[in-house]
């Protein structure tokens, strides 16, 4: 189990170093990288609006009906509101949520293109094909990821506006108090950091999963789900070493 | 030409290929032909680099491919077109887009002399208004020529195909065969094709070599497999009633 984990970590190092190398052609590259920033950046929006705007509200919700105390002011819910997205949800759990689909949707692309020959047929035409097929997408990911966090931050604030809008649970005056009261900026950046790590894990270890596959669609499928489970416990890892760093 | 000397493979502790020496000549139609798990793609992914062996030399004209570096790899590589067993074509690039994309990548043509090429390419294997196509939406025949087209765009010196019939109907898979010996003809490439389909075997096969459990069993051509004794390659190549007929036929006329 040990030594298989260290051949495995030492197979992804040895891909990294195809990965992050000069294209060969940027023209190529960049065409390619506004593809992948369509495809795994944009398309991504409306599954974080849509996830963002519920659990926001939810928030809010439950925020209001558990902190019932005359101790406790009337604009902490827009205040823990506020904390709980920008410290942990737009990040770290927007990002389990994209680990599934776009790690997914790489590895299962990358380990089709392998089982097809298509990445054989990159390779014979002298083709760096780890680089030409992945740093597109690792860079375009990396790239439009803080932009996803910071959307999910605001549509999550949005959410949580709604129920004190349309709710008599709390008013909005309070709720709008509560999200402008000791706001620390950092967090904010704090949360854009973690974003750009877990997209590279996201990014690194699906298309590694993708590129090694062997055999047929089952296996396509295996090391889609692999990547997903594999990346979303290193997201967690990362969680737990980079608010230790930035945090402390 | 391409010559093989004393190639041996082992996949986890078994043999594939055992000391395969071998010779493909330039403007010929080579082909490595045996049964299912003989070896013959492991050989053919051996020739292009695809698979490294344990033992032996592959050479280029005389430039040997194991002391290479990647350079010069990847210079040979330039001068080498492969038609894969599925035809391996980008599902998200259209017909003109596979043809146009080594061109992208290597070539040192402008733009309208790339599309003046790949469509020069296209017309080639006999395909018309498929440009905007993706390679769902074509023939399984149309993919492998359009595979071929694309192999040919960079005009290379080295052709290999590795079974270029597989999935098709005896109609295309003929129209195949055709194709493929006019352009080694046309454009005196050095062709390698990894078959077992007979058919190819006695109509195009300039040059063959049988593989037999990872042994180099029998080296030929169309004309004196007729009259090989190799028990193993007359049960390969006329095993069915068709063939056998054939091949008595090939032998009165011989002995007349």
């Amino acid at each position: 189990m040990i030594t298989k984990s260290i051949k495995t970590f030492g197979r992804y190092c040895l891909f990294l170093t195809q990965v992050f190398r000069t294209p060969d052609k940027w023209k190529v590259f960049f065409k390619q990288l506004l593809t992948e920033i369509s495809q795994l950046g944009l398309d991504s929006i409306p599954l974080v609006v849509i996830i963002s705007i519920f659990i926001g509200a939810v928030i809010a919700i439950q925020m209001t009906i558990n902190i019932v105390s005359p101790l406790v002011p009337s604009y902490s819910t827009g205040l823990a509101t506020r904390e709980i997205l920008l410290l942990e949800f737009s990040s770290t759990m927007m990002c389990l949520i994209l680990a599934g689909k776009v790690g997914s949707n790489i590895a299962s692309e990358i380990g089709t293109m392998r089982v097809t020959e298509q990445i054989d047929a990159m390779d014979i035409m002298g083709i760096n094909s780890a680089n030409f097929i992945v740093l597109p997408k690792l860079i375009g990911f990396v790239l439009f990821v803080p932009v996803l966090c910071v959307l999910s931050m605001f549509v999550g604030l949005w959410g949580g506006w709604l129920v004190a809008e349309f709710t008599d649970m709390l008013t909005v005056e309070n709720y709008v108090y509560g999200i402008q009261s000791f706001f620390n900026e950092w967090y904010v950046w704090y949360g854009i950091i973690k974003t750009v790590v877990f997209a590279y894990i996201i990014a690194t270890v699906a298309s590694f999963y993708g590129y090694y596959v062997k055999g047929g669609a089952l296996e396509v499928g295996k090391a889609s789900t692999n990547a997903v489970v594999s990346s979303s416990i290193l997201i967690l890892l990362a969680d737990v070493i980079l608010t230790k760093l930035l945090l402390q | 030409m391409i010559e093989v000397k004393n190639i041996s493979k082992w996949f986890d502790g078994v043999q594939v290929l055992h000391d395969i020496n071998a010779r493909f000549e330039t403007g010929k139609t080579n082909l490595i032909i045996g049964q299912s798990g003989s070896g013959k793609t492991v050989l053919l992914k051996c020739l292009v680099g695809l698979l490294k062996p344990e033992d032996g030399e592959i050479y280029y004209d005389g430039r040997c491919l194991n002391t290479m570096n990647a350079e010069q790899r990847k210079e040979l590589r330039m001068d080498i077109g492969m038609l894969f067993q599925g035809s391996a074509l980008f599902d998200n690039e259209t017909v003109l887009g596979n043809v146009m994309f080594p061109l992208k990548m290597f070539s040192p043509l402008s733009h309208k002399e790339q599309l003046e090429r790949a469509h020069f390419c296209i017309d080639r294997v006999g395909l018309k208004n498929a440009d905007n196509k993706y390679p769902s939406e074509i023939s399984g025949g149309m993919q492998k020529r359009v595979a071929i087209a694309r192999a040919i765009s960079l005009n290379p010196k080295y052709l290999f195909c590795d079974e270029p019939n597989s999935g098709l109907d005896p109609r295309t898979s003929l129209l195949i065969d055709d194709l493929l010996s006019d352009i080694t003809h046309e454009y005196q490439m050095t062709t390698v094709i990894n078959t077992h389909d007979m058919n190819s075997v006695l109509g195009i096969g300039e040059h063959i070599i049988f593989i037999n459990k990872g042994h180099c069993d029998w080296s030929g051509n169309d004309k004196s497999i007729y009259r090989s004794d190799n028990q193993s390659l007359n049960d390969l190549v006329f095993a069915s009633t068709l063939f056998k007929e054939v091949k008595r036929y090939m032998e009165r006329n011989a002995n007349k």
